[in-house]
């Protein structure tokens, strides 16, 4: 797909004269790649939301709502990837390890006032704190775990996933008194504490950045966007450094005999241990690492609501994280970024994007059931179809990512970018030491 | 480690690593009697797998520098006997010794990298992985299999210098085996018998001392099985020890030095290919009565 891959399939036999190579390097393709559709797919949002009279703020929010869960999932997607696409364990508990990182968090973050009392520690603490913890909560399911096989190995990531779900929620857990302090999870109501995007009002006020910021709501006003989407922006901005450090730290993993390690115990353990690599250390190493990411990525996408509540984190958000990391193709990073992007642009958000059109184009009224729907749609009116399929667009969008996924399976079963090459080395493999001019490397 | 100490055993592999002499002296052995110098000694081991005693008491050596065959009926223990040296299986009883070091119920990890690497009955290719990628994962010490080194920045540039020379000797031993020109290739993509190239030449990357192969000729056409068995040859000649399991006679007797018989578990007889040949008992249990 990108055209950069020095050893593709087809021509692996013949291809091997690197210095005939005159394309860019991966990173850089895989860079206009993931560009490219992001570019193409707001430019054809933006095109269709003002043709249609969504108009100009609504545009704006549903782009950069997209933004943000495209941000957020490519976060976890990565996060993801690493354990499943590159190590081959199947890690079913993703929402468990967010939950730790975020209930963690916001524990130490908390008012100690509050109810429950948290330790009112600053924010960057916090989230230190988060990650820790997640990565300790991977390390003890790692040691147990990693001794059993892979099939059973999803189910205990599973099973502590909602150990720690139903222990969030459990009433005894809810509120320990510790000295005079009532601490505790809250139970079903959760933990209040002070939001992470809380840095970009702090961020506003500092001498430069508040006046880039004083510039940018200027612009705003210009044009007319509200200053509340650009605050939120904002924060989604933040985000998106994050995606890219995550994406960096990944491929310089992937891009490494430590990550043709990994490749290694996902092809053939007993092969890998054969060839002398202790494949134990490797495993549990990477399972604290993307368990540490997990919560992390868990802190940033609960950061712009200041309560948490065990609701967030129902195995089916490891099912969604999932379902982007498939249709991206797993095993690769610029892959997982790609599927996180297009699960929250056409699977996620653009059934509302869709809503969004119809309400501003036909006032339609939603029947109470489907049936209702069908007697005035053979009464010749299809109406109230539409508006009851609008109404109940939240529930069809499972009925999408099961079709998508079907469909995907049949004609793409690695995904979208699941069939290229990434060689797993710190050096171009490709070159060979006679036909080489000197160590040059593209690292 | 440092990068001489670094250059230094890359270069032992490329090159012979072993004296000559260790060699030359296995090969006018007559296999006789006690083995002179054991690289390998397998002493009174046992494997039971629920009520079954899959290898039962099995006494053997491996003269240092030579080519030895395992052979026996299926059932024997052979594949067995394989998995407990190389760490796959804990015996229940006995020891291994290796290079004057205990290795019983090591991890398969740790017996690699005292210098003993395996190859299996079928080859376990990574076959997500290229031929390259397979090759490069095989050198033992790499500074790029810490997570650190490999994220950090300025630790990175020496993980990228070693890489390079990893590459070069990557390269090198594809063209020993000529399969180079399917260095691109995905492994999964290779023939049978290319296959058992790569993982023989995947094997020798880790700087073994000790070979163990696992019917390294099944699934090899005749012009594959010669060239195979000239490059065991020349290695041979370069100081590495050979132990292989193998149900083809012509190259048991024709290619090892010396031969141990295995039956229900427990060696039957050991000997150069000629006393075997004749001996009654061996005919008796493996050959079918008549060769």
């Amino acid at each position: 797909m990108s055209g950069s891959s020095k050893l593709d399939g087809e021509n692996a036999g013949n291809s091997l004269n690197p210095l005939e190579e005159t394309d860019l390097p991966q990173w850089a393709s895989d860079l206009v790649l993931i560009a490219g559709i992001v570019v193409a797919t707001y430019a054809m949002f933006a095109i269709i939301g003002l043709l249609t009279g969504v108009g100009l703020n609504e545009t704006v929010g549903f782009m950069r709502l997209v933004t943000f869960f495209a941000a957020v999932y490519a976060l976890v997607v990565l996060a993801l990837n690493l354990h499943w696409g590159y190590t081959g364990m199947f890690n079913i508990g993703v929402a468990g390890f967010m939950a730790v990182g975020v209930y963690t968090m916001a524990f130490l973050t908390a008012s100690p006032d509050g109810s429950p009392a948290g330790l009112g520690l600053p924010i960057p603490i916090g989230v230190v704190g988060g990650m820790i913890a997640a990565g300790l909560v991977g390390l003890v399911a790692a040691l147990p775990a990693l001794r059993v096989r892979a099939d059973y190995f999803a189910i205990v990531t599973l099973g502590l996933s909602e150990i720690i779900r139903l222990a969030l929620l459990s009433g005894s857990l809810r509120s320990v008194e510790v000295g005079d302090t009532e601490y505790g999870t809250g139970g079903g109501s959760g933990i209040s504490y002070t939001p992470v995007d809380s840095v970009i009002p702090w961020l506003l006020e500092r001498p430069i950045i508040g006046f880039a910021g004083d510039q940018l709501f200027a612009l705003g006003d210009m044009v007319g966007i509200e200053s509340s989407i650009i605050q939120s922006g904002l924060y989604t901005g933040v985000l998106l450094l994050f995606v890219v450090a995550f994406y960096l730290f990944l491929t310089r993993i992937a891009y490494s005999p430590f990550g043709r390690v990994l490749k290694a115990i996902r092809e053939d353990e007993l092969a890998a241990r054969s060839l002398g690599k202790n494949t134990d250390r490797v495993k549990i190493t990477v399972f604290v690492v993307g368990c540490a990411l997990m919560g992390l990525a868990g802190i940033l996408w609960m950061g712009s609501q200041s309560r948490v509540n065990p609701d967030s984190f129902m195995p089916i958000v490891t099912f969604y994280i999932f379902v982007a990391l498939i249709v991206g193709g797993s095993g690769s990073n610029t892959g997982s970024i790609v599927g996180a992007f297009v699960f929250a642009a056409f699977l996620w958000q653009g059934p509302r994007f869709i809503r969004s059109i119809v309400r501003a184009n036909v006032d339609v009224r939603a029947p109470q059931t489907i049936y209702d729907a069908g007697v005035e749609l053979a009464a010749g009116d299809p109406l109230p179809l539409l508006g009851y399929v609008i109404g109940t667009l939240d529930e069809l969008r499972f009925v999408l990512v099961g079709v998508v996924l079907i469909v995907l399976m049949i004609w793409k079963p690695d995904g979208l970018l699941g069939h290229r090459k990434e060689l797993a080395a710190a050096t171009d493999l490709s070159r060979r030491p006679t036909a080489t001019d000197g160590g040059d490397t593209d690292e | 480690m440092s990068d001489s100490e670094q250059t230094a055993e890359s270069e032992a592999a490329a090159t012979p690593h072993q004296a000559a002499e260790s060699a030359e002296s296995a090969t006018e052995r007559t296999g006789r009697g006690p083995v002179d110098d054991p690289i390998l000694r397998v002493e009174n081991l046992v494997k039971h797998f629920g009520g079954i005693t899959a290898v039962d008491g099995a006494n053997f050596q491996v003269e240092r520098g030579s080519i030895t065959g395992l052979i026996g009926p299926n059932g024997a223990g052979k594949s067995t006997t394989f998995n407990c040296i190389t760490g796959v299986y804990d015996p229940n009883d006995g020891a291994v010794v290796f290079d004057g070091t205990d290795i019983t119920g090591r991890d398969p990890h740790w017996v690699a990298n005292q210098g003993l690497v395996r190859t299996f009955q079928i080859a376990r290719e990574l076959p997500e992985m290229t031929v390259l990628e397979n090759m490069m994962l095989a050198p033992k010490n790499q500074l790029g299999e810490s997570l650190w080194r490999s994220v950090v920045p300025i630790a990175r540039r020496e993980v990228v210098d070693q890489e390079e020379q990893l590459r070069e000797r990557a390269w090198e031993m594809l063209e020993f085996f000529e399969i180079d020109h399917l260095a691109g290739e995905y492994a999964g993509n290779l023939s049978g018998g290319q296959r058992k190239l790569l993982e023989l030449a995947r094997a020798l990357l880790t700087d073994p001392e000790m070979l163990l192969l696992d019917e390294p000729m099944a699934g090899v056409n005749p012009s594959l099985e010669k060239k195979l068995l000239s490059h065991v040859h020349e290695l041979q000649e370069r100081g590495y020890t050979f132990l292989l399991v193998e149900h083809d006679m012509d190259v048991i007797m024709n290619h090892c030095e010396h031969v141990i018989v295995m039956h229900q578990g427990t060696v039957l007889a050991e000997g150069d290919p000629a006393d075997i040949k004749s001996n009654e008992e061996v005919i008796e249990a493996y050959l079918g009565g008549e060769i």
